[in-house]
Protein backbone atom coordinates (compact mmCIF):
# COMPACT_ATOMS: atom_id res chain seq x y z
CA UNK A 1 0.00 0.00 0.00
CA UNK A 2 1.37 3.65 -1.06
CA UNK A 3 0.38 6.70 0.95
CA UNK A 4 1.55 9.95 0.24
CA UNK A 5 1.60 13.17 2.80
CA UNK A 6 0.95 16.09 1.30
CA UNK A 7 -0.31 20.15 2.30
CA UNK A 8 -0.99 23.17 0.17
CA UNK A 9 1.92 24.70 2.02
CA UNK A 10 5.66 24.39 4.05
CA UNK A 11 5.63 24.35 7.99
CA UNK A 12 1.93 22.76 8.45
CA UNK A 13 3.73 19.99 10.09
CA UNK A 14 3.30 17.64 7.09
CA UNK A 15 6.83 15.94 7.70
CA UNK A 16 6.33 15.63 11.39
CA UNK A 17 2.96 13.98 10.56
CA UNK A 18 4.97 11.65 8.06
CA UNK A 19 7.68 10.89 10.54
CA UNK A 20 5.45 10.05 13.52
CA UNK A 21 3.07 8.01 11.33
CA UNK A 22 6.36 6.01 10.20
CA UNK A 23 7.21 5.29 13.71
CA UNK A 24 4.38 4.23 14.86
CA UNK A 25 4.21 1.61 12.19
CA UNK A 26 7.82 0.40 12.01
CA UNK A 27 7.14 -1.39 15.17
CA UNK A 28 4.80 -3.89 14.30
CA UNK A 29 5.66 -4.27 10.06
CA UNK A 30 8.35 -3.23 7.34
CA UNK A 31 7.91 0.16 6.21
CA UNK A 32 9.61 2.59 3.84
CA UNK A 33 9.50 6.12 4.20
CA UNK A 34 10.52 8.55 1.05
CA UNK A 35 11.29 12.07 1.32
CA UNK A 36 10.14 13.78 -2.12
CA UNK A 37 10.13 17.26 -0.88
CA UNK A 38 13.66 17.06 -2.44
CA UNK A 39 14.54 20.65 -2.58
CA UNK A 40 14.47 20.87 1.32
CA UNK A 41 14.08 17.41 2.44
CA UNK A 42 14.27 17.02 6.46
CA UNK A 43 12.89 12.96 7.28
CA UNK A 44 16.54 12.28 7.89
CA UNK A 45 16.57 15.12 10.71
CA UNK A 46 14.12 12.98 12.61
CA UNK A 47 15.68 9.44 12.08
CA UNK A 48 19.68 10.06 12.17
CA UNK A 49 22.10 7.51 10.69
CA UNK A 50 24.10 6.86 7.78
CA UNK A 51 23.09 6.63 4.69
CA UNK A 52 23.99 4.90 0.90
CA UNK A 53 23.85 7.60 -2.07
CA UNK A 54 22.75 6.97 -5.42
CA UNK A 55 23.58 9.53 -7.62
CA UNK A 56 20.70 10.68 -9.90
CA UNK A 57 21.43 11.72 -13.20
CA UNK A 58 19.74 13.31 -16.63
CA UNK A 59 20.88 13.44 -20.04
CA UNK A 60 22.12 16.93 -21.52
CA UNK A 61 23.37 17.84 -24.66
CA UNK A 62 27.47 17.79 -25.35
CA UNK A 63 28.02 19.44 -28.88
CA UNK A 64 30.87 19.03 -31.12
CA UNK A 65 31.84 21.61 -32.54
CA UNK A 66 33.69 19.87 -35.17
CA UNK A 67 30.14 19.09 -37.03
CA UNK A 68 28.40 22.16 -35.83
CA UNK A 69 27.57 25.00 -38.22
CA UNK A 70 26.12 27.10 -35.73
CA UNK A 71 22.68 27.41 -37.65
CA UNK A 72 20.98 28.31 -34.68
CA UNK A 73 18.11 25.48 -34.88
CA UNK A 74 19.07 24.02 -31.50
CA UNK A 75 18.78 27.64 -29.22
CA UNK A 76 15.40 28.18 -31.47
CA UNK A 77 13.95 25.17 -30.42
CA UNK A 78 14.67 24.90 -26.91
CA UNK A 79 11.70 26.21 -25.09
CA UNK A 80 13.83 26.35 -21.88
CA UNK A 81 16.49 28.44 -22.55
CA UNK A 82 19.03 25.76 -22.21
CA UNK A 83 21.00 26.83 -25.30
CA UNK A 84 22.18 29.89 -26.88
CA UNK A 85 24.01 29.97 -29.77
CA UNK A 86 26.47 32.92 -30.22
CA UNK A 87 28.59 33.53 -32.79
CA UNK A 88 31.27 31.41 -32.24
CA UNK A 89 29.80 28.73 -30.31
CA UNK A 90 26.81 27.13 -28.71
CA UNK A 91 26.70 28.07 -25.06
CA UNK A 92 24.77 25.28 -22.88
CA UNK A 93 23.20 26.23 -19.43
CA UNK A 94 23.14 22.41 -17.93
CA UNK A 95 20.83 23.07 -15.20
CA UNK A 96 18.38 25.02 -17.86
CA UNK A 97 17.70 21.63 -19.44
CA UNK A 98 15.37 19.60 -18.87
CA UNK A 99 16.48 16.59 -21.16
CA UNK A 100 13.55 16.10 -23.64
CA UNK A 101 16.04 15.13 -26.39
CA UNK A 102 15.03 17.75 -28.85
CA UNK A 103 17.55 19.80 -29.74
CA UNK A 104 19.73 16.61 -30.87
CA UNK A 105 16.86 15.66 -33.13
CA UNK A 106 16.45 19.03 -34.73
CA UNK A 107 20.42 19.70 -35.30
CA UNK A 108 20.59 19.56 -39.24
CA UNK A 109 24.47 18.30 -39.09
CA UNK A 110 24.34 15.63 -36.18
CA UNK A 111 26.48 17.31 -34.17
CA UNK A 112 24.70 16.95 -30.74
CA UNK A 113 24.70 13.50 -28.34
CA UNK A 114 23.36 13.25 -25.20
CA UNK A 115 25.48 12.58 -21.79
CA UNK A 116 24.16 12.01 -18.34
CA UNK A 117 24.79 15.03 -16.03
CA UNK A 118 24.77 14.39 -12.23
CA UNK A 119 21.94 16.55 -11.05
CA UNK A 120 20.72 15.10 -7.57
CA UNK A 121 21.11 11.94 -5.21
CA UNK A 122 18.99 9.61 -3.39
CA UNK A 123 20.13 8.36 0.24
CA UNK A 124 18.76 5.49 1.50
CA UNK A 125 19.20 4.23 5.21
CA UNK A 126 17.60 1.70 7.88
CA UNK A 127 17.48 4.03 10.74
CA UNK A 128 14.87 1.37 12.72
CA UNK A 129 15.32 -2.24 12.19
CA UNK A 130 11.66 -2.44 10.25
CA UNK A 131 12.36 1.05 8.68
CA UNK A 132 13.57 1.99 5.76
CA UNK A 133 14.40 5.65 4.71
CA UNK A 134 14.37 7.28 1.36
CA UNK A 135 15.69 10.87 0.86
CA UNK A 136 15.35 12.17 -2.48
CA UNK A 137 18.15 14.94 -2.81
CA UNK A 138 17.82 17.58 -5.55
CA UNK A 139 21.15 19.90 -6.12
CA UNK A 140 21.14 23.71 -5.68
CA UNK A 141 20.25 25.62 -8.67
CA UNK A 142 18.67 22.53 -10.73
CA UNK A 143 14.94 22.54 -11.32
CA UNK A 144 14.43 18.68 -12.73
CA UNK A 145 12.75 18.06 -9.18
CA UNK A 146 10.61 15.18 -10.58
CA UNK A 147 13.22 13.35 -11.98
CA UNK A 148 14.62 12.80 -8.49
CA UNK A 149 11.51 12.26 -7.07
CA UNK A 150 11.17 9.57 -9.79
CA UNK A 151 14.36 8.09 -8.91
CA UNK A 152 13.44 7.96 -5.05
CA UNK A 153 10.17 6.18 -5.18
CA UNK A 154 11.82 4.18 -8.02
CA UNK A 155 13.86 2.73 -4.97
CA UNK A 156 11.58 2.18 -2.40
CA UNK A 157 9.42 0.16 -5.06
CA UNK A 158 8.72 -3.43 -3.64
CA UNK A 159 7.67 -2.14 -0.06
CA UNK A 160 5.01 -3.62 1.40
CA UNK A 161 3.84 -0.74 2.58
CA UNK A 162 5.56 3.14 1.43
CA UNK A 163 4.62 6.14 2.67
CA UNK A 164 5.88 9.57 0.63
CA UNK A 165 6.23 12.64 1.99
CA UNK A 166 5.89 15.06 -0.88
CA UNK A 167 6.42 18.93 -1.31
CA UNK A 168 4.49 21.49 -0.37
CA UNK A 169 2.75 23.33 -2.55
CA UNK A 170 1.15 22.20 -5.45
CA UNK A 171 3.37 21.74 -8.45
CA UNK A 172 4.68 19.37 -10.96
CA UNK A 173 6.83 17.48 -7.78
CA UNK A 174 3.69 16.79 -5.68
CA UNK A 175 1.91 15.25 -9.15
CA UNK A 176 4.80 13.39 -9.66
CA UNK A 177 4.78 11.97 -5.67
CA UNK A 178 0.86 10.94 -6.31
CA UNK A 179 1.64 9.12 -8.99
CA UNK A 180 0.32 5.63 -8.56
CA UNK A 181 -0.49 6.34 -4.67
CA UNK A 182 -3.56 4.70 -3.00
CA UNK A 183 -4.29 7.53 -0.46
CA UNK A 184 -3.48 10.84 0.60
CA UNK A 185 -3.29 12.54 3.93
CA UNK A 186 -3.63 15.99 3.98
CA UNK A 187 -2.13 18.11 6.23
CA UNK A 188 -3.48 21.59 7.41
CA UNK A 189 -3.97 24.12 10.28
CA UNK A 190 -6.90 25.97 11.58
CA UNK A 191 -6.12 29.25 10.29
CA UNK A 192 -7.70 31.10 7.56
CA UNK A 193 -4.60 30.73 5.15
CA UNK A 194 -4.38 27.03 6.59
CA UNK A 195 -7.88 26.69 4.51
CA UNK A 196 -7.03 28.49 1.76
CA UNK A 197 -4.14 26.08 1.00
CA UNK A 198 -5.67 23.22 1.95
CA UNK A 199 -8.77 24.17 -0.68
CA UNK A 200 -5.81 24.17 -3.15
CA UNK A 201 -4.37 20.76 -2.39
CA UNK A 202 -7.67 19.33 -1.64
CA UNK A 203 -8.09 20.09 -5.59
CA UNK A 204 -5.12 18.83 -7.11
CA UNK A 205 -5.57 15.46 -5.35
CA UNK A 206 -9.46 15.09 -6.18
CA UNK A 207 -8.45 16.08 -9.85
CA UNK A 208 -6.00 12.56 -9.48
CA UNK A 209 -9.19 10.77 -8.31
CA UNK A 210 -6.98 9.25 -5.04
CA UNK A 211 -9.11 9.00 -2.12
CA UNK A 212 -7.80 11.24 0.66
CA UNK A 213 -8.44 13.08 4.31
CA UNK A 214 -7.36 15.52 6.12
CA UNK A 215 -5.06 15.89 9.28
CA UNK A 216 -5.62 19.17 11.53
CA UNK A 217 -2.47 19.94 12.91
CA UNK A 218 -1.56 22.61 15.75
CA UNK A 219 -5.50 23.06 16.46
CA UNK A 220 -6.80 25.67 18.71
CA UNK A 221 -10.15 23.63 18.62
CA UNK A 222 -11.46 26.48 16.53
CA UNK A 223 -11.70 24.13 13.43
CA UNK A 224 -15.33 25.07 12.49
CA UNK A 225 -14.43 26.46 9.03
CA UNK A 226 -12.23 23.84 8.31
CA UNK A 227 -14.97 21.33 9.38
CA UNK A 228 -17.43 22.85 7.11
CA UNK A 229 -14.77 22.39 4.42
CA UNK A 230 -13.99 18.69 4.94
CA UNK A 231 -17.72 18.10 5.35
CA UNK A 232 -18.34 19.79 1.87
CA UNK A 233 -15.89 17.83 0.17
CA UNK A 234 -16.67 14.87 1.69
CA UNK A 235 -12.95 14.82 2.93
CA UNK A 236 -13.01 12.44 6.14
CA UNK A 237 -10.61 14.18 9.48
CA UNK A 238 -8.32 11.37 10.12
CA UNK A 239 -6.84 12.89 13.80
CA UNK A 240 -6.45 16.29 14.97
CA UNK A 241 -3.45 17.50 16.58
CA UNK A 242 -4.01 19.92 19.41
CA UNK A 243 -1.89 23.28 19.74
CA UNK A 244 0.16 22.16 22.77
CA UNK A 245 3.24 23.36 24.21
CA UNK A 246 4.10 19.99 25.25
CA UNK A 247 4.46 18.89 21.46
CA UNK A 248 5.81 22.18 20.34
CA UNK A 249 8.80 21.55 22.76
CA UNK A 250 9.36 17.98 21.17
CA UNK A 251 8.97 18.57 17.85
CA UNK A 252 11.12 21.84 18.29
CA UNK A 253 13.55 19.75 19.09
CA UNK A 254 13.54 17.01 16.84
CA UNK A 255 11.21 14.34 18.94
CA UNK A 256 8.55 12.22 17.40
CA UNK A 257 5.57 12.50 20.01
CA UNK A 258 4.69 8.97 19.17
CA UNK A 259 7.79 7.97 20.78
CA UNK A 260 8.23 11.10 23.67
CA UNK A 261 4.52 10.99 24.36
CA UNK A 262 1.92 8.68 25.97
CA UNK A 263 -0.71 7.94 23.97
CA UNK A 264 0.21 9.45 20.63
CA UNK A 265 1.96 5.94 19.20
CA UNK A 266 -2.06 4.63 19.54
CA UNK A 267 -3.25 7.59 17.63
CA UNK A 268 -1.54 7.10 14.50
CA UNK A 269 -1.69 3.82 14.59
CA UNK A 270 -5.37 4.87 14.49
CA UNK A 271 -4.64 7.55 11.38
CA UNK A 272 -3.20 4.45 9.39
CA UNK A 273 -6.61 2.20 10.16
CA UNK A 274 -8.24 5.26 8.70
CA UNK A 275 -6.19 5.76 6.24
CA UNK A 276 -6.40 2.15 5.24
CA UNK A 277 -10.69 2.94 5.20
CA UNK A 278 -10.72 5.23 2.96
CA UNK A 279 -8.09 3.73 0.41
CA UNK A 280 -10.25 0.66 0.66
CA UNK A 281 -7.16 -1.54 0.07
CA UNK A 282 -5.21 -4.21 2.01
CA UNK A 283 -2.77 -3.14 4.04
CA UNK B 1 28.31 48.51 -35.88
CA UNK B 2 24.92 47.21 -34.55
CA UNK B 3 23.34 48.52 -31.38
CA UNK B 4 20.19 46.30 -30.08
CA UNK B 5 18.03 48.45 -27.51
CA UNK B 6 14.97 46.78 -25.81
CA UNK B 7 12.09 48.20 -25.95
CA UNK B 8 8.20 48.08 -25.66
CA UNK B 9 6.94 49.24 -28.91
CA UNK B 10 8.78 49.42 -32.49
CA UNK B 11 10.99 51.90 -33.88
CA UNK B 12 13.31 54.78 -32.39
CA UNK B 13 10.78 56.47 -30.73
CA UNK B 14 9.48 53.98 -28.50
CA UNK B 15 10.00 53.64 -24.82
CA UNK B 16 13.09 51.70 -23.12
CA UNK B 17 12.09 49.34 -21.74
CA UNK B 18 13.85 48.43 -18.62
CA UNK B 19 13.72 44.11 -18.69
CA UNK B 20 15.78 42.41 -21.40
CA UNK B 21 14.69 39.07 -21.93
CA UNK B 22 10.61 40.29 -21.77
CA UNK B 23 11.06 43.36 -23.68
CA UNK B 24 8.00 43.51 -26.04
CA UNK B 25 10.31 44.21 -29.17
CA UNK B 26 14.38 44.79 -29.76
CA UNK B 27 15.40 47.92 -31.83
CA UNK B 28 18.55 47.44 -34.24
CA UNK B 29 20.31 50.60 -34.96
CA UNK B 30 23.40 50.10 -37.52
CA UNK B 31 25.53 53.51 -35.86
CA UNK B 32 27.08 53.45 -39.43
CA UNK B 33 24.02 53.80 -41.59
CA UNK B 34 21.25 55.44 -39.12
CA UNK B 35 19.33 52.54 -40.06
CA UNK B 36 16.76 50.70 -37.54
CA UNK B 37 14.85 46.97 -37.39
CA UNK B 38 12.46 46.53 -35.42
CA UNK B 39 11.57 42.39 -33.84
CA UNK B 40 8.49 41.81 -31.96
CA UNK B 41 10.05 39.68 -29.46
CA UNK B 42 8.60 36.05 -29.24
CA UNK B 43 9.65 35.29 -25.96
CA UNK B 44 7.38 37.55 -24.11
CA UNK B 45 5.05 35.49 -22.48
CA UNK B 46 7.53 32.29 -22.42
CA UNK B 47 7.65 30.45 -19.02
CA UNK B 48 10.97 30.36 -18.80
CA UNK B 49 14.87 30.55 -20.32
CA UNK B 50 13.68 33.81 -21.52
CA UNK B 51 17.41 35.21 -20.93
CA UNK B 52 19.60 32.92 -22.99
CA UNK B 53 17.54 33.27 -26.15
CA UNK B 54 16.97 36.59 -26.25
CA UNK B 55 20.82 36.77 -26.38
CA UNK B 56 20.64 34.24 -29.32
CA UNK B 57 18.57 36.48 -31.41
CA UNK B 58 20.84 39.46 -30.12
CA UNK B 59 23.87 37.40 -31.78
CA UNK B 60 22.06 36.42 -34.91
CA UNK B 61 21.62 40.41 -35.31
CA UNK B 62 24.91 40.69 -35.44
CA UNK B 63 24.57 43.06 -32.37
CA UNK B 64 27.65 44.06 -30.10
CA UNK B 65 26.35 46.33 -27.77
CA UNK B 66 23.00 45.79 -25.91
CA UNK B 67 21.24 48.93 -24.44
CA UNK B 68 18.96 47.81 -21.36
CA UNK B 69 17.78 48.24 -17.74
CA UNK B 70 19.08 45.28 -16.62
CA UNK B 71 20.18 41.67 -17.42
CA UNK B 72 19.66 38.22 -15.38
CA UNK B 73 22.14 35.85 -14.63
CA UNK B 74 21.97 33.42 -17.49
CA UNK B 75 21.74 36.24 -20.14
CA UNK B 76 24.69 38.18 -18.59
CA UNK B 77 26.85 34.99 -19.03
CA UNK B 78 25.88 34.24 -22.92
CA UNK B 79 26.02 37.85 -23.48
CA UNK B 80 29.83 38.00 -21.70
CA UNK B 81 30.57 34.35 -23.60
CA UNK B 82 28.99 36.23 -27.24
CA UNK B 83 31.49 39.48 -26.64
CA UNK B 84 28.40 41.78 -26.66
CA UNK B 85 28.62 44.30 -24.50
CA UNK B 86 25.63 45.54 -22.18
CA UNK B 87 25.00 49.31 -21.35
CA UNK B 88 22.66 50.49 -18.57
CA UNK B 89 19.87 53.21 -19.51
CA UNK B 90 17.42 53.39 -16.39
CA UNK B 91 16.06 56.42 -17.86
CA UNK B 92 12.29 57.17 -19.17
CA UNK B 93 13.37 58.21 -22.36
CA UNK B 94 12.91 56.76 -26.28
CA UNK B 95 15.04 54.10 -27.66
CA UNK B 96 16.73 57.26 -29.81
CA UNK B 97 17.34 58.93 -26.13
CA UNK B 98 19.13 56.16 -25.09
CA UNK B 99 21.43 55.91 -28.36
CA UNK B 100 22.21 59.56 -28.09
CA UNK B 101 23.30 59.06 -24.63
CA UNK B 102 25.46 55.44 -25.39
CA UNK B 103 27.37 57.21 -28.32
CA UNK B 104 27.87 60.69 -25.49
CA UNK B 105 29.30 58.28 -23.08
CA UNK B 106 26.82 58.33 -20.39
CA UNK B 107 26.15 55.23 -19.74
CA UNK B 108 27.77 52.76 -17.60
CA UNK B 109 28.16 49.14 -18.56
CA UNK B 110 27.21 46.67 -16.90
CA UNK B 111 28.86 43.96 -14.75
CA UNK B 112 28.70 40.64 -16.93
S1 LIG C 1 17.44 18.42 -24.30
FE1 LIG C 1 15.63 19.71 -24.55
S2 LIG C 1 15.71 21.05 -22.78
FE2 LIG C 1 17.74 20.16 -22.95
S3 LIG C 1 18.88 21.63 -24.17
FE3 LIG C 1 18.03 20.12 -25.59
S4 LIG C 1 16.11 21.05 -26.29
FE4 LIG C 1 16.73 22.12 -24.43
S1 LIG D 1 21.48 22.77 -34.32
FE1 LIG D 1 23.38 21.62 -34.45
S2 LIG D 1 24.57 22.64 -36.03
FE2 LIG D 1 22.92 24.03 -35.45
S3 LIG D 1 23.82 25.34 -33.88
FE3 LIG D 1 22.85 23.64 -32.83
S4 LIG D 1 24.47 22.14 -32.58
FE4 LIG D 1 25.16 23.56 -34.12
Amino acid sequence: MKIAIASGKGGTGKSTVAANLACTLALSREVALVDCDVEEPNLHLFFPDSAEDVPVTTLVPEIDPALCTLCGECGKFCRFGALSVLKDRVLLFPELCHSCGGCSLVCPQGAIREVPRTIGRVACSCPLSRLTLVSGVLNEGEVMAPTVIRAAKMLAEGHPLILYDASPGIACPVIETLEGVDACILVTESTPFGLHDLRLAAEVVESTGIPAGVVINRSDGRDEETLDFCRERGLPILMTIPFSREIAAIQNRGGLICRDLPGWEERFADLFEAVVKIAGVNP
Amino acid sequence: MIVGITARAAGTDAPVEQRFGRAPYFVFVDTETGKAESIENPLVDAAGGVGPRAVQMFSEHGATVVITGQVGGNAARALGMGGIKAYAYRGSGSVADALAEYTAGNLQLLPL
